[in-house]
């Protein structure tokens, strides 16, 4: 295990090299972000001063250098745009972000699981078969376009639920959430759901295909055989048993769910750092789009540390020291 | 749609792979449906120059009188519009075929280019074997350890606008999911005994990889390339929504859809919706055309 782990960070460390390197050189080899930041009619001294703050004027290597050492002390450099340290400005939408993707994976499970249990209980039904139609929909509806049909629903049309923006938000040890007053979770409602919609249609396609294998076994009918009722088999010998695959992909797929938000929140105006990137990337503010991709690996690196650390607790057969981390 | 050419059908009674394929996917009328609908989808897009009511790029045929029409409605010289126009007045039908063709393209070839690149990367790995395969399989690994759009905004942060960037962009997604199932079912082929009644031929090494082992590695290639043309146009179109897409002048679908949305607000659904259809039921049907050919392909369930 401690191998595992000593192993696995050592790989981890060289991928956010390689990374910084790459978005590094990528990012500033992009446009000329002088040309947005000051005004058309500054003259030359001005627009060289500029220049020089903001170390631009230096050759790549010197201010990849610069950059890496800071970088190494966690500063990222600071927004073009905002005028304040870039990994701040990230790290202050990330309590949106992070809330708004857990509550999309609660809604995924809730809908996902029964669903998907039903399906495959019974897949030749009619249930079955609509549910299963329904996965692959979900899977088909463009994330960004199901948003704009749920605020057109919603929204516009029944006015039940806001459009856009955080609602109201109460900090919890010094960080603003949404979910801890009414207000606020009537604005994550359609968020969430645009978000969950296509995890719902994984874990109903996991859980179906888990639930069909399971339910053959010899133990769900030697319990049926016991007399013991439906539910409780159902509840607790086949759940238990569908329940490894679908926590160790939906562990996984917890960072896709965080990239994806950058779509939602773009719908829906949700002040997350999805949202942040966007605006970022359109205002050519390098070190904010720097940052939110390091941090974002960083993320990804350590949720699939926890998960493969989680899927062998989960699941004895799986050996860490053996396996290709 | 003819089911079995009859050339090959009437001469003998045995089944050639193809032949049993087409019988097998042909049992799925959801999935047939899939195939009528996609193949008039991409015909509706090739030929959209000689269906469309309008050019949509030709700027001296829009007349900003007709701006914001309603489904259905006509303008003064009596032309239908059937689906309403957007705010220059061009005619949503219209772009929506030209916009399918931008979205079509983008999908098809990146798929198609990331096939090649997988295809050949995943051979070298399987049949090279060692460090070699060690490491572009970890490559891949990391790769895909991150999600698509995540690496897609990455790439056209740097590259830019432009239809060829998003290309190139979904391809640089794309050949990792390729190159890893190729090298998987290569690994298995690989083993199997016309291999090796190829090599006692001493049949040279390239005659034996191109002739023998890929046409026997392409099955579930072939299932994979299809679900991902889907996945390719999707992301496009998101890519475009978000405005790091295709650039303006080239609308494709998701252009489409994002330009409609400050409309849908106030009640002008038409110029979203409308696209928005078009793109599911495109995606839908190749999905469903997918399906079908996964469950036909797999060796796991093949009686």
């Amino acid at each position: 295990m401690l191998v595992f782990l000593i192993r696995r960070i050592a790989q981890s460390a060289i991928v956010v090299a390689i990374m910084s390197v790459l978005v590094f050189t990528g990012i500033f080899a992009i446009g000329n972000p002088i040309d947005v930041l000051i005004s058309p009619e500054a003259d030359e001294a001005e627009r060289a001063a500029a220049i020089a703050r903001l170390g631009l004027d230096l050759p790549m290597h010197e201010q990849f250098l610069a950059f890496a050492k800071n970088a190494l002390s966690g500063d990222l450099g600071t927004s073009f745009v905002h005028g304040v340290p870039a990994v701040q400005l990230v790290l202050e939408r990330f309590p949106a972000t992070l809330e708004l993707a857990l509550l999309a994976m609660i809604i995924a499970v809730a809908i996902g699981i029964p669903l998907g249990i039903w399906a495959g209980l019974r897949p030749d039904s009619k249930a079955g078969k609509i549910i299963m139609a329904g996965s692959i929909l979900g899977f088909s509806l463009p994330t960004f376009w199901v948003g704009m049909l749920l605020i057109m629903a919603f929204a516009v049309s029944l006015g039940w639920l806001p459009a856009s923006g955080r609602g109201e938000t109460v900090e919890v040890f010094g960080i603003p959430f949404s979910f801890v007053t009414a207000d606020g979770l009537k604005h994550m409602i359609l968020p969430a759901l645009n978000l969950a919609l296509f995890k719902v249609s994984l874990v109903i396609r996991l859980a179906r295909a888990g639930t069909r294998e399971v339910a053959l076994q010899d133990y769900v009918r030697f319990a049926r055989a016991k007399g013991l009722a439906p539910r409780r088999i159902v509840g607790v010998h086949i759940l238990k048993n569908i329940m490894i695959p679908v926590v160790t992909v939906l562990g996984l797929e917890f960072g896709s769910v965080i990239a994806f938000s950058v779509v939602t929140e773009t719908v829906f105006a949700w002040p997350g750092m999805g949202k942040l990137l966007i605006d970022s990337i359109l205002l050519l503010d390098r070190p904010v789009v720097v940052a939110y991709l390091l941090v974002t690996v960083l993320l990804f690196i350590v949720i699939n540390l926890v998960v493969d650390l989680l899927y062998s607790l989960l699941d004895p057969r799986i050996r860490l020291g053996g396996a290709k981390a | 749609m003819t089911a079995v050419n009859p050339a090959t059908a009437a001469p003998s009674r045995v089944q050639t792979p193809l032949k049993r394929f087409v019988v097998e996917f042909l049992d799925s009328r959801v999935a047939v449906l899939g195939l009528v609908v996609l193949v008039l989808i991409v015909s509706s897009a090739l030929f959209a120059p000689w269906i469309a009511p309008q050019d949509p790029y030709d700027l001296s045929k829009l007349d900003i009188m007709n701006g914001m029409l309603s489904p259905g409605s006509a303008d003064m010289d009596g032309n239908l519009f059937w689906l309403g126009s957007d705010e220059q007045g061009r005619d949503l039908l219209s772009a929506i075929l030209y916009g399918l063709r931008t979205s079509l393209l983008v999908g098809f070839s990146s798929t198609t280019v990331a096939l090649a690149i997988g295809l050949m990367v995943g051979m070298i790995a399987a049949y090279a074997g060692g460090s070699l395969d060690a490491a572009i399989m970890r490559l891949v690994d990391i790769q895909l350890s991150f999600p698509a759009i995540l690496i897609a905004l990455i790439l056209l942060a740097v590259l830019g606008k432009g239809v060829d960037k998003v290309i190139i962009a979904l391809t640089a997604i794309q050949w990792a999911y390729y190159a890893r199932t190729v090298r998987s079912a290569a690994l298995v082929e690989r083993r199997k005994e016309y291999v090796e009644a190829a090599q006692c031929l001493a049949l040279p090494r390239q005659r034996i990889v191109l002739r023998h082992l890929l046409p026997n590695c392409l099955p579930p290639l072939i299932v994979v390339a299809t679900v991902q043309v889907a996945h390719a146009i999707t992301l496009e179109a998101t890519l475009s929504f978000l405005g790091v897409g295709v650039p303006v002048t080239e609308p494709s679908l998701g252009m489409l859809i994002a330009s409609g949305f400050d409309y849908m607000l106030s009640g002008e659904f038409w110029v979203s919706l409308f696209p928005g259809l078009a793109l599911l039921v495109t995606i839908v049907s190749i999905n469903l055309v997918g399906d079908q050919m996964r469950d036909v392909l797999n060796p796991r369930l093949q009686h």
